[in-house]
């Protein structure tokens, strides 16, 4: 439980908020005054999503316990969930499939 | 566009979000719960959803509430985390130049993970107009924030009542696993994803959760200097 003020808290959130929208905005706002991307502009953001996205997935299956472990049910269930997303591209079959493969692993008690 | 071909381009949108909010309903769920056990009183926790409403941002943020870090320290980590959304907006800014200022500082407060994906990846198969893009982009993004509110809002009132053993906050990387690979469509996405996913994993000690920021850019850097060299 935190000791900060309630009074604190709500300045952290709201500037968290008002700062978050402006991040949003940045771009959005500021392209309309430049006729088109730069092209090594649009190289950058063309890799943007994948390197992004991959920073956030593969940390939390190789730190699932906060060390670094391979021998756990996540990593297993996620090398399962990476193989039904990249066969099916279905966002609804690799939670069913990733979370179903992670309750029955842990059910299993085979690893940690 | 006419308007019944707007609607349509808008229930598009909605239609291709709708699997997706599946995977978010339970992280909203679990950013409910967390805020309430760091210590945030009811309507502060259900007002972070509306005012940040940014999913693995509050989740750091709320995380670090919980261990008194220094204030500066839980603002600066939830806007790194926060950046990527600046990438976002660059790369959905040539599609939907022209758009009112009112529509624009919304659709700006609406951009998310998810409705980017999903929007970038239909501008990119079909040639709608402004109007049509525009209406996709909400229809797409509108869903999000209410299962967002919903979902945030059901958290903060089951409290700690959420057994952990269900381990549902399992769904956040899950659904970042299958946005994941439509990002990767061909050698330079698929070095930067490489190359960034294991960065993030060997930089995870940064401090400020800036082993994020640091790795995507190696990922990017690699796959520049892929194309480039090519």
């Amino acid at each position: 439980m935190t000791s900060h003020s309630p009074l604190l808290l709500w300045a952290l959130i709201g500037s968290i908020g008002l700062g978050t929208w402006l991040i949003r905005l940045s771009f959005l706002a500021l392209l309309d005054r430049v006729e088109r991307v730069p092209p090594a502009l649009g190289r950058v953001l063309r890799l943007i999503p994948a390197a992004v996205i991959a920073a956030l997935v593969l940390p939390a299956l190789t730190h699932a316990t906060g060390e670094f472990d391979l021998g756990t049910d996540r990593f297993a269930a996620g090398v399962i969930a990476a193989v039904v997303a990249w066969q099916t591209r279905s966002v609804l079959a690799t939670i069913s499939m990733g979370m179903g493969a992670l309750w029955s692993l842990q059910a299993l008690g085979w690893l940690g | 566009m006419d308007d019944s071909a707007r609607r349509d381009a808008f229930f598009s949108g909605v239609t291709a979000i709708l699997p997706i909010l599946l995977g978010v309903f339970p992280f909203g769920v679990i950013v409910g719960v967390a805020a309430v056990e760091a210590g945030l009183d009811p309507v502060q926790a259900i007002a972070m959803s509306p005012i940040v409403f940014a999913g693995a941002a509050q989740l750091a943020a709320v995380d670090l509430i919980a261990r008194d870090a220094a204030p500066v320290v839980i603002v600066l980590t939830a806007l790194v985390i926060n950046a990527r959304l600046a990438m976002y907006s660059a790369s959905l800014a040539p599609s939907l130049r022209g758009l009112g200022a009112w529509p624009k500082a919304l659709g700006s407060y609406l951009l998310t993970d998810q409705a980017f994906a999903v929007s970038v990846a239909h501008f990119q198969r079909t040639d709608d107009d402004l109007g049509g893009r525009a209406a996709y982009y909400f229809g797409s993004a509108i869903p999000l924030w209410m299962t967002w509110q919903v979902s945030s809002v059901l958290g903060v009132v089951i409290g700690s009542g959420v057994p952990p053993e269900w381990s549902l906050d399992f769904a956040i990387p899950l659904v970042f696993m299958a946005l994941l690979f439509p990002a990767v469509k061909d050698r330079g996405t698929r070095l930067a994803a490489v190359v960034a996913g294991l960065a993030a994993v060997a930089l995870i000690g940064l401090p400020l959760n800036l082993g994020l920021l640091a790795a995507a850019m190696l990922g990017i850097s690699a796959g520049v200097i892929s194309e480039v060299t090519r």
